[in-house]
């Protein structure tokens, strides 16, 4: 009868008590930093986060998305810590501070039970303008393209429409998905599919297209001959805090960078 | 009255008080999501002008379109498709269930329906994706991702709103209706027919109009198989973007007037759907008297 | 040429249960899927475990506790301000023009899809009111979002009060409020307790309002203002990326066992409350 009464009260009292840890944030003093922005950079955030976290256990990193100009808002108006960014800074934009982590390609992918795996930019661009719209204009047999983009405001898209576009728009019939992720498991599921995802994401569940002849690899990229490449940056408000400066510092050392490498990211060393 | 203390008068007062707090919290609350939209949404129905947007062709907000109209067309078809499937189903099971089910098939069938109900829409989403998607891209073409994929999960996802509110449509005819009926020699199926379906007319109408707002409301599954395309699909096989899947795919990207764009999504949306929830409760209301 | 009627009626019987097991062959084999693909990846260490990578490895504990805090959080908010406004409304107040437009002002509301709740709680309390994505962001904005159901199925359920019980009460001088709390709300408790479960189960099943304002972040939510997911968004993400189909059929199955679990409690309790007040 005792507990009855009382059970609910009780649970409102512990929901409430793992509510506000923040309290027991400050007596054992974590360091938090807050990253938010581009949701092609954040996986591999995360992965750098996690690696950091082991050895400096007093860190609690928190990653999100939202996209490149979520983080870049956020980082002006001082919300977060770090932004991250898969795209250049705009004009109104260039107060921030910025640190280029990586450098990433982005890769135009087709499930791998497609034979084509070389096209040239022009096809490309006229496969997503809506000009070419069957397989067989390239080869392949009587099937409808189904080309996928991401949406407007991603800094992918927007990459992808300066590097390849180069001022075409983009087909008001092509799908749309919302992340890297989610166009290359449509690409991966749909045999008669084509996207462009970051290069860091392409797997054996896709196959890559090599573009002019060159095919996309951290090599290719380094030399200069694949050019279809952006910048990964995070962008702070003014200079970085101490915190917030040993995870960046950690991000650009070899181990860091050994890290992106492996997850196939063109970093700063070899 | 007479034994009432002061100390009750009191209480009764303090509890007046925080019950009228409380509402008008509630009611403040309720306005604030109203007013917000609103306000929010309005000032780009000023600036590019209400017929640009509602009947644009062109959603390219970065670069100055804000014309929504494919949208508001695919939501429609995708909607008329849900009832499509939805609807007959829907009906026949609440029939059966008024009708024709037993005490005991009745106590099993409701908490299943209302199972169904609680089944989240990103789970739907999600089985959409990995059985109807292949089977229509195998079977009839296109990329799978399509109106008829999506009116197919949809249809399914409003069957329990149908059938409970068709329910209560079908079961408030009164019993001397049946009884009549049947004194007069008609089989069970020609009362249904003849007799409960047309008294009952407004209340099912209400359930598939109901059932319309649920499914132009809906947003996970549609933005997992309709494909997002921003036109207006030409077969049932084409990929479409409704209004409710626009604001989610670009909700986290937008800023500025983009932003602003998505607010005037939600206005109309919000139109659309208060626009038939008053048409459903408003055919409620008229209660046949026969 | 007429069919006999007689034909056409067990034509008829027999077609309208063939839909309605149709119907209800559609959930078990949805729920049958879900368990059957998802039950293998469910053992103690995905309950109680966080996540790796991503989510490709490990457990959900995070997205359970988050979900466990929104949805009791938001109905706590949500009980006293839904049923206190029933009770306003039924009790205290008389039928007028007022009345009539708050009472359509909740209809309409009740309709409003997820997404605009979304997009209403991402601007208004993650960015402008600066709580960035947030535990307490998402509870206000779920809170708001169960509102309008609970205000309308309590006073739904207070109103069906029959009008003697009341009268009987006042005669042995009982106050007003003594009437609501002894008399009134027991007899209601059914219907204001279906409403109340109905919520929890919709801020479980949530997604597009919660991942707006909640966030996504993989962390444990430790505090009012750190954000996190639920299993709803846990699970989207992990099925829309592709990141791991065994990881999103578990955690769609732990999902969906926990909404079976409110439906199940909530009939329990209706029953109790039924045979209690009767």
């Amino acid at each position: 009868m005792f507990l009855r009464k009382w059970a609910i009260p009780l649970l409102i009292v512990l929901l409430l008590a793992s509510c506000s840890g923040k309290t027991h944030d400050r007596s054992r003093e974590k360091h938090t930093i807050t990253i938010a922005g581009s949701t092609s950079v954040m996986p591999f955030t995360e992965k750098l986060a996690e690696h950091f976290m082991v050895d400096h256990k007093n860190f609690v990193i928190d990653v999100q998305g939202g996209g490149s100009t979520a983080g870049i808002q956020a980082t002006i108006n001082n919300t977060v810590d770090i932004g991250m960014s898969s795209r250049e800074l705009k004009e109104n934009e260039k107060m921030l501070n910025t640190i280029t982590i990586c450098h990433d390609g982005i890769v135009v992918i087709v499930h791998p039970d497609n034979p084509i795996g070389m096209l040239n930019l022009a096809q490309i661009r006229q496969i997503f303008s809506g000009q070419i719209t069957n397989w067989r204009d390239l080869g392949w047999i009587n099937r409808k393209i189904d080309a996928v983009s991401r949406e407007e405001g991603s800094g992918t898209r927007s990459a992808f429409e300066d590097l390849i576009m180069k001022g075409k728009e983009i087909d008001d019939g092509t799908m749309v998905q919302d992340s890297n992720g989610s166009v290359k498991e449509v690409v991966a599921t749909d045999p008669y599919a084509i996207g462009y995802v970051s290069m860091g994401l392409v797997d054996k569940k896709v196959r890559p297209v090599s573009i002019d002849n060159v095919s996309p690899s951290i090599r290719t990229i380094k030399s200069g001959r694949y050019k279809i490449v952006r910048p990964f940056l995070y962008v702070t408000n003014g200079e970085l805090d101490n915190k917030a400066k040993q995870f960046v510092d950690y991000v650009l050392s070899k181990e860091g960078q050994n890290i992106l490498r492996n997850e196939g990211l063109v970093g700063f060393y070899d | 009255m007479a034994s009432m203390t002061d100390r009750t008068m009191l209480k009764e007062r303090f509890v007046k008080w925080v019950l009228i707090t409380f509402a008008l919290s509630s009611l403040l609350f309720l306005f604030l999501i109203f007013v917000f939209i609103l306000a929010e949404g309005l000032p780009l129905f000023l600036k590019v002008g209400l017929k640009k947007i509602i009947f644009g062709f062109k959603w390219a907000p970065t670069k100055g379109y804000f014309g929504i109209f494919p949208m508001i067309v695919s939501s429609f078809l995708v909607t008329f498709g849900a009832l499509v499937i939805g609807a007959p189903l829907g009906l026949s099971c609440a029939i059966y269930l008024s009708e024709y089910s037993g005490k005991k098939t009745k106590m099993f069938l409701k908490p299943a329906l209302e199972l169904l109900a609680g089944i989240p829409s990103v789970v739907y989403g999600f089985l959409g994706v990995i059985y109807i998607v292949p089977l229509v891209r195998n079977y009839l073409g296109g990329s799978g991702f399509s109106l008829i994929s999506t009116s197919l999960i949809l249809g399914v996802m409003i069957l329990p709103t149908i059938i409970s509110i068709s329910f209560d449509a079908i079961t408030t005819v009164p019993k001397t209706y049946r009884e009549a009926s049947a004194a007069m020699g008609a089989t069970k199926w020609q009362t249904i027919y003849k007799v409960i379906l047309p008294s009952a007319k407004s209340g099912i109408l209400a359930s598939f109009i109901l059932g319309m707002g649920r499914a132009i409301g809906e947003t996970m599954a549609v933005i997992m198989i309709a494909g997002n395309a921003l036109k207006i699909p030409t077969s049932i096989l084409d990929p479409l973007r409704t209004l409710t899947g626009n604001i989610a795919l670009e909700l986290a990207y937008a800023t500025g007037d983009h932003r602003l764009g998505l607010f005037s999504t939600g206005i109309v949306l919000m139109v659309i759907i208060m626009a038939l929830n008053y048409l459903a409760n408003f055919g409620i209301k008229r209660k046949p008297a026969k | 040429m007429r069919v006999n009627p007689r034909i056409i009626n067990q034509a008829v019987r027999v077609g309208l249960s063939a839909q309605a097991l149709f119907t209800v062959s559609i959930l078990v084999v949805i729920v049958a899927i879900i368990c059957v693909k998802g039950f293998p990846y469910i053992d103690f260490a995905f309950i109680f475990s966080f996540p790796e990578d991503m989510g490709r490895h490990g457990g959900i504990f995070p997205s359970i506790v988050g979900t466990i805090q929104l949805a009791l959080l938001s109905i706590l908010l949500a009980t006293p301000l839904g049923v206190g406004t029933a009770i306003f409304l039924t009790e205290y107040t008389r039928e007028s023009a007022f009345t009539k437009l708050i009472r359509f002002g909740v209809e309409s509301l009740a309709g409003i899809p997820s997404i605009l709740y979304g997009l209403f709680g991402f601007i208004f309390f993650v960015i402008k009111l600066k709580m960035g994505w947030s535990l307490l962001a998402g509870v206000l904005t779920l809170t708001i979002m169960i509102l309008p159901t609970i205000i309308r199925t309590s006073e739904e359920a207070i109103r069906a009060v029959p009008r003697q019980l009341r009268i009987v009460s006042y005669s042995l001088s009982a106050s007003k409020w003594e009437t609501i709390k002894k008399v009134v709300l027991p007899a209601a408790m059914p219907g204001i307790l279906t409403g109340i479960m109905l919520s929890i189960g919709r801020a479980v099943g949530e997604t597009a309002a919660v991942i707006f304002t909640m966030g996504s972040s993989l962390r444990l939510p430790l505090s009012l203002m750190d954000s996190g997911r639920t299993m709803a968004v846990h699970f989207y993400i992990l099925a829309r990326e592709g990141i791991s189909m065994e990881k999103a059929y578990g955690t769609a199955l732990v999902l969906v066992l926990s909404i079976l679990l409110i439906n199940v409690v909530a009939y329990y309790l209706m029953n109790k409350a039924i045979a209690r007040y009767s």
